[in-house]
Formats: C-alpha cells, sequence, structure tokens
C-alpha cells in the first residue's frame, strides 16, 4: 500500500471513531514518528497503550500502517497489533480474510504479511497448503523459505522414487526461490549428484572480480582510520607508497563458488596490513538494493564514493551475509570500493584476511548486473567510470 | 566496620519493607539474571521437591534461546529467538502454577543477530521491576513489555549504536538497580553502558567502555538505601563501582578480570573472576575497593561463582567445584561434577542446582563437604542459567521449559 492509499484508509478510520479520544489512524501516525534515542517516546508510549485497546476490526487498518515505517516504529505497531489479535483471537474475531487478502499482496510490508500469515494460521491451518506454494519468489524471505522447502520435499520425493529428469526440474524451480544458504546446499548437493550444473556465484550475486592494492599499514590497527590514497582517489594506474614497498593496483578474480577473496593468498598473509579492493557494479537502473559483507577483519564499504559503513572489530567469526548494508544505485557504473584490514594476532584462528560480497534485494535474492562490463573494468587502467562516480 | 553496619542496616530496611509489602515482590521472586540482586541465590527455604529434582510441568518453547526464565509473582517470562536469521525476537508468559501460557509477543530484530553456532539472540536474559519487563536481545533490542503483555517502550540501541555488537554474539543481562535499568553492550567495536530510565524507556546516561568483547553481567552492591546501590560493571579491565542513575564511577579496579564468568557480592563483599578470585572490599570514604585477598587456584569456568551460607563456591573449567572461606580463599573442600557446564549455579536452603549442557540437573547439598544429593537427566542442551522462585527452580533448553519442584 502507498503512502496515499494508506492516508486514506487513515482518514477513514478517524472518520468511524467515535469512542477514542484520537483515531487509530491518528495514534499510528503519532506512533510513526518514533525514532532513534528515545526520541518521540512520550507520545508513542500513550498512542501505543491506547491504540493496543483497539478492537478486532482496526487490524486490518494497523496492518497497512507498517508500510514505510522505520524499523523501529514497525516494532511498536507490532507490539499493539500483537496485543489487538491475540484479544481477538480468543474473541474469535480475528478477521482471517482481510488477513488472507493483505498476506498475498506482495505489494504489503514483508514483515506484517508474514505476521498476518501466522495469525491467519491459527484461525485456518488449511491456509499454508493454499498461500506457500505460490511464494517461491516472494519478496519475504520467510514466504520464500517455506515455499522452498516444500519443493525440496517434491524434489526428494521425485529423486527417490528413480525420476531423474522431474527430479532435476524440481530441485531448479527449488534453488530459483532459494535465498537461505542451507537451502541451497540442500538443493544443490544433489542436484549436482544428478549431474547438473549450479553457478553458485550468479545464484548469489557475488562479486567475484576486483582491482586489489596493497599491503599499507596497520601495524596496531592504527590504519583504520587513516584515509590513505585510495579513499581520495581511484587511479588504477598510479603507485603508492605501501607498507614495506611501492604498490599498485592489480586484477584479481576468486573462483571460489561462495565469492571468498582470500587476501592472504592473492597477496600475501601480511599481518598489520589493509588491502582495499575496487569493482564496478553496473546497474540497469536507479534502485535499492543491498550489499551483503561477510568478512572476519575491520572494514570500511564506499559506494560511488559516499562511505556507507565502517566497522573494527577483527576476528570474532564470519559468515554469508554477516553486514547487510542498503545502497541506492544510481542507473549505470557504481564503484564500489572495500577496505579490509587486518591485525597482528599470532592465533590460528586469527590469520584470516577475506572477504566476500554480494548484491542482493532485501529478500537475499540476487540482484543481476546490467549486461556486459565488467571485463571492461578488470582491463581499464584509468577507470574513468570508477574516477566519476567518487 | 561502616560498611557492615551500613549493610545490616540496609537488611533492617529490607525485613521492614518485605513486611509491608506482598511477600512475593520480595522473596518469591526471581527478576533478572542471577536473582534479584544478582546473586544465583534465593530467599527460598523449602527446595525440598525441587531438590528431588521432581518436574512439576514442562512445556514447550519456540525457536531457540540461552537467557534465564524470570519469575514475578505467579508468572514466568521467557525470551527466545526464531528464523533462520534468529530476527523473530519472543516474549513468552507462563502461569508459573501449571505451565499454561498465558500470552506470547514477537518482534523484529533491528540490530546484527550474527552469533556463534553455539550462542544465539536470545542470550541475554530479561529483567523486571516488578510492573515492567525488559527483554533484551544480542541484536541490542529492549524490548520493554507490562506484566500482560503490553508494549510499552521499545529501544534499538544497534539503531543508536551502530557498531554496539559482536559478530560471536552478544550475552550481558540488563539489571534494574535504584530504579534505572542498566544495560552492558560491550564488545571490540563501540562498547557502551547505558542507564535507561524504566517508564518510558530514555536515556538517563550512556558511558564508554573498554573496547573489548565481554559477556559478563552486572552485579549489585547493596548501599544502606536501595538509592544507594551500586552496579557493578565487569569488563576485561577490572570492576567499576558505578550510580546506577547517573553512570558515575565511584571507584575503579583495574587489575582485570574474566569476560564470561560474573562477579557475584556477598555482605558487602565483592568477589570477582580476576586472576583466579579477587575478593575485594569498598569502605565508606575510600576511593577504590581494597583488595582482601586473591586466589588464583580459584578460577571460574564460564560459570559464575557464587556465595551459599558463607562459603564461596567455584565451578572451574574442569568441572571441579570448589568451596573455599570467603574470609581468605582457602580452600575448603572439592568435588567433581559433571561437565562442561555454561550454565551458573544457583542456591537455595543449602542446596546448589547445577545443569550441565548434557542436561544433567545436579543438585549439590551444602555441609562439611559438598554432597551430590541426587542426579537427573533432562535430555537437552541445556546453557542457561536457572532461576529459583518459591519452591521451585525454572530452568530452559531452546525447546523446553521445565519447573522442577514447587
Amino acid at each position: 500500500m502507498d503512502r496515499r492509499c494508506f492516508c486514506a484508509v487513515a482518514a477513514w478510520a478517524f472518520c468511524t471513531s467515535a469512542v477514542w479520544g484520537a483515531s487509530p489512524g491518528e495514534l499510528i501516525q503519532q506512533i510513526r514518528q518514533v525514532g532513534p534515542k528515545g526520541e518521540g517516546h512520550a507520545a508513542a508510549k500513550a498512542a501505543v497503550k491506547e491504540l493496543s485497546q483497539a478492537g478486532a476490526a482496526t487490524l486490518p487498518l494497523m496492518l497497512q500502517s507498517f508500510d514505510g515505517a522505520s524499523p523501529l516504529a514497525a516494532n511498536w505497531l507490532l507490539g499493539a497489533f500483537e496485543a489487538v489479535a491475540d484479544r481477538s483471537l480468543q474473541a474469535k474475531e480475528l478477521p482471517a480474510r482481510e488477513f488472507e487478502i493483505f498476506a498475498v499482496n506482495t505489494k504489503n510490508h514483508a514483515g506484517a504479511r508474514r505476521i498476518a500469515y501466522e495469525w491467519l494460521l491459527k484461525v485456518d491451518p488449511t491456509a499454508a497448503d493454499r498461500l506457500i506454494p505460490n511464494m517461491l519468489l516472494d519478496p519475504s524471505a520467510e514466504f520464500r523459505r517455506d515455499a522452498v522447502a516444500r519443493k525440496l520435499t517434491e524434489a526428494e520425493a521425485l529423486q527417490t522414487a528413480g525420476k531423474k529428469v522431474e527430479a532435476v526440474a524440481a530441485f531448479r524451480v527449488a534453488l530459483q526461490g532459494a535465498v537461505d544458504d542451507d537451502q541451497v546446499k540442500a538443493i544443490v548437493k544433489p542436484l549436482r549428484e544428478l549431474g547438473a550444473e549450479v553457478n553458485l556465484q550468479q545464484h548469489f550475486g557475488f562479486l567475484p572480480q576486483w582491482k586489489l592494492i596493497g599491503p599499507f599499514d596497520n601495524t596496531d590497527k592504527k590504519g583504520f582510520d587513516v584515509a590513505y590514497a585510495p579513499e581520495a582517489e581511484l587511479n588504477f594506474s598510479a603507485k603508492y607508497a605501501g607498507k614495506t614497498a611501492e604498490v599498485a593496483w592489480t586484477d584479481f578474480e576468486t573462483t571460489d563458488e561462495y565469492g571468498v577473496v582470500d587476501l592472504a593468498k592473492a597477496l600475501a598473509p601480511h599481518k598489520g596490513a589493509i588491502t582495499y579492493a575496487a569493482t564496478k557494479y553496473p546497474s540497469e537502473r536507479a534502485q535499492q538494493v543491498e550489499l551483503r559483507l561477510g568478512t572476519p577483519n575491520a572494514w570500511k564499504l564506499w559506494v560511488n564514493g559516499e562511505l556507507v559503513f565502517a566497522r573494527d572489530e577483527y576476528h570474532r567469526g564470519t559468515q554469508l551475509d554477516q553486514y547487510r548494508v542498503p545502497v541506492s544505485l544510481k542507473a549505470g557504473a557504481n564503484t564500489i570500493l572495500l577496505k579490509v584490514c587486518q591485525n597482528e594476532q599470532t592465533e590460528d584462528w586469527a590469520q584470516k584476511w577475506q572477504y566476500q560480497l554480494r548484491v542482493c534485494d532485501a529478500a537475499g535474492a540476487a540482484v543481476a548486473p546490467a549486461k556486459a562490463t565488467t571485463s571492461q573494468f578488470r582491463n581499464s587502467s584509468s577507470a574513468p567510470l570508477i574516477a566519476e562516480g567518487r | 566496620m561502616l560498611q557492615t553496619l551500613s549493610f545490616s542496616c540496609r537488611l533492617g530496611f529490607a525485613a521492614a519493607l518485605m513486611a509491608a509489602t506482598p511477600l512475593w515482590t520480595w522473596s518469591a521472586d526471581w527478576r533478572q539474571f542471577r536473582g534479584n540482586l544478582a546473586t544465583g541465590v534465593a530467599a527460598a527455604t523449602d527446595v525440598a521437591k525441587a531438590a528431588d529434582l521432581e518436574v512439576a510441568w514442562s512445556v514447550p518453547l519456540v525457536g531457540r534461546g540461552l537467557s534465564s526464565p524470570i519469575i514475578v509473582g505467579d508468572r514466568v517470562f521467557v525470551t527466545s529467538c526464531s528464523g533462520y536469521r534468529q530476527d523473530r525476537l519472543h516474549v513468552a508468559c507462563f502461569q508459573a502454577g501449571d505451565g499454561r501460557q498465558l500470552w506470547e509477543r514477537q518482534f523484529w530484530a533491528t540490530g546484527r543477530t550474527m552469533s556463534h553456532p553455539k550462542t544465539c539472540n536470545a542470550a541475554p536474559s530479561p529483567a523486571c521491576d516488578g510492573e515492567r519487563i525488559f527483554a533484551m536481545f544480542s541484536s541490542d533490542d529492549l524490548i520493554c513489555l507490562d506484566l500482560d503483555g503490553n508494549l510499552q517502550w521499545y529501544r534499538g540501541l544497534m539503531v543508536d549504536f551502530p557498531n554496539a555488537s559482536n559478530s560471536l554474539g552478544m550475552a550481558q543481562s540488563p539489571l534494574v538497580v535504584a530504579g534505572t535499568l542498566v544495560v552492558q553492550i560491550e564488545n571490540d567495536s563501540q562498547s557502551l553502558a547505558v542507564g535507561v530510565d524504566p517508564e518510558t524507556g530514555v536515556s538517563r546516561w550512556t558511558s564508554e567502555r573498554p573496547k573489548r568483547a565481554n559477556w559478563t553481567s552486572p552485579a549489585v552492591l547493596p548501599g544502606p538505601t536501595p538509592q544507594d546501590d551500586l552496579i557493578l560493571l565487569q569488563s576485561s579491565a577490572g570492576l567499576a563501582g558505578v550510580r546506577p542513575a547517573t553512570g558515575e564511577v565511584v571507584w575503579n579496579y583495574d587489575n582485570g578480570a574474566s569476560t564470561i564468568p560474573s562477579s557475584t557480592v556477598d555482605g558487602g563483599r565483592i568477589f570477582v573472576p580476576s586472576n583466579g578470585i579477587t575478593a575485594l572490599q569498598v569502605s565508606a570514604g575510600s576511593a577504590n575497593p581494597e583488595v582482601l585477598w586473591n586466589e588464583g587456584k580459584l578460577g571460574p569456568g564460564t560459570a559464575s561463582p557464587i556465595v551459599v551460607d558463607g562459603q564461596l563456591l567455584v565451578l572451574n573449567r574442569a568441572g571441579v567445584l570448589l568451596c573455599a572461606k570467603t574470609d581468605n580463599g582457602e580452600t575448603l573442600w572439592q568435588k567433581r561434577l559433571e561437565g562442561p557446564f555454561s550454565a551458573s549455579p544457583v542456591a537455595a536452603a543449602g542446596h546448589l542446582f547445577f545443569f550441565s549442557e548434557n542436561g544433567l540437573a545436579q543438585v549439590v547439598k551444602l555441609g562439611a563437604e559438598g554432597e551430590i544429593l541426587k542426579t537427573k537427566d533432562l535430555g537437552q542442551t541445556i546453557l542457561s542459567t536457572p532461576a529459583i522462585a518459591g519452591k521451585a527452580v525454572y530452568v530452559r533448553s531452546d525447546q523446553t521449559l521445565w519447573k522442577i519442584g514447587g
């Protein structure tokens, strides 16, 4: 639901509310203004208290109110919603039909759709069979997960029955929807056993091609705050004074199917060192995406010259999608610059110096780059497109 | 001496208050991690059925959780997380009498949820001030509900402090002390302690803390009156005595301390997991605490030390329970238990309750030597510190909440 539509519904709710001092729509608007660091708590606290006492008829409006709400405000709204839904369930007044209509509309807030679905299941357990099979490519990762699980079961049954062609087809369909790595692994293993090929770099949207430069000095972890030359300019012909010698940009392409760029191998297992990694992502249009990064090292990330996040933690573990950074891409080439810092710990478990980065949507599905160009980037020395973005 | 007198006055004050208020508000509740005063010791005088490890009821839980249950009146509150990304946060309330679920609320994590596979997002234990539940998660989501599940306020501390996280997961439990909710969120990157107004959720103070991963939870040093209570914030740097209302650091012990087992307090003395155990005492008017003694042989493993009936009990890394004098750290006896242990022990009426990671409940009766009274295999992994309320012990795994005894 877009904002105009929400305002119209809120206005309707205001007009039909004769009991409360403020209408549900007004209460919702008050709650949506809550901000970080306790901002707006007093008004939101009063509003959520009143909204939590609303009747079942208010639930559809409350579901619609999640659209465009900040993650914080969404939780305030969810608190009120759950209180009302719980009471409505006990009174057998849960508006199941409205919940189903809301849940299947992929334009609605993904989290709120899932909440509506879960409350729907409490009064209509058959909804799962009715709705989930159609949600393989849903914008909600949770819905996709359920749909993939069903397809996976179906594929496994076909494989067990010896129907190889049908099983491969079913596994492929399941893989289309899979965004969670455990499910991807569960699909890819039998697919490969059945002779099928799978490109996981493409499936997840990993960026395999990079230009690397380093090492720069990070003794005593002090380099994290030092703006070395690549932070000021991206000139791939330039050479700079590195930690121990002059350093220059080199091309690197990872063949790891999870897109891991192992800097300790690509360069050398330097300690107290920093490498910059740059690449270009051609976007078909201006769009919001998530850059999802996994690294056990400290890092800084720039997109088109703007610092989007920085973190100085070393060797506390790494995993796929460890960090989710929402960014705005422009149409055409977008520069991505990553600073990857290694400290000087000597323990065996503190030797990793690596990263993996992918581009995906909020559900975790890969956002494919626009056709062509990555090889152009690899071979360019001055990289005008990158320089342009800074 | 002054400190001793003050503490006696405080006990007298508490006794008077207990007499004037419903009994459960003081003696039968278990309102936060390691109990009302974070000592691990309950006021219960009869835990015979619990010591017999008689299961009164068990109920299934959703998702995962290492947090302790807390008990307020006749209600048990448990936090969990669920979902592939551990980003669904749950707070559930059960009837203490029969285990019936009264309500459950869920929310969405606003901070990073990654953790080591052994732990999970629902690692910090909730706290309660008698009117409100404060549910904290590793993702720095801090949720305040009333006892009926009505949202009071919601903070996303990682929204406020984007690097206040640990990729291994965080586990520090908040405490309510002297009318302020104190939250420690300490890690390698953005380490903080925050004092929050329990009623509004607005911060009263925020202070920087040592930038080092830390899984310890605060302890309480009772003052002459509740408003004089100090909260003790432990870190790799040591231990700080902090005024809960303002965040003012009153004193520091800066000789280092563990980042896993937490300090405990008994009779005005503080037992810090520091170079083994270091016993501290804070004298009135003194700028810094006095080191009473240090004993390197008393190094605790993951479980926090506990003082019961004037005896200090430490569970070491090998699963050996060491009993020492609180006066000088001299070991009185030791007994091997069946570990390994993540959960801290709790105690009441001279009985200690241990739950191993393998789900083995073990009851030790204190005396001239420790006696293992009873064991029972609960058949599930248990990493959570139990709670004691009334005559019962409550403990949870990922999947199950048990009431034992009562």
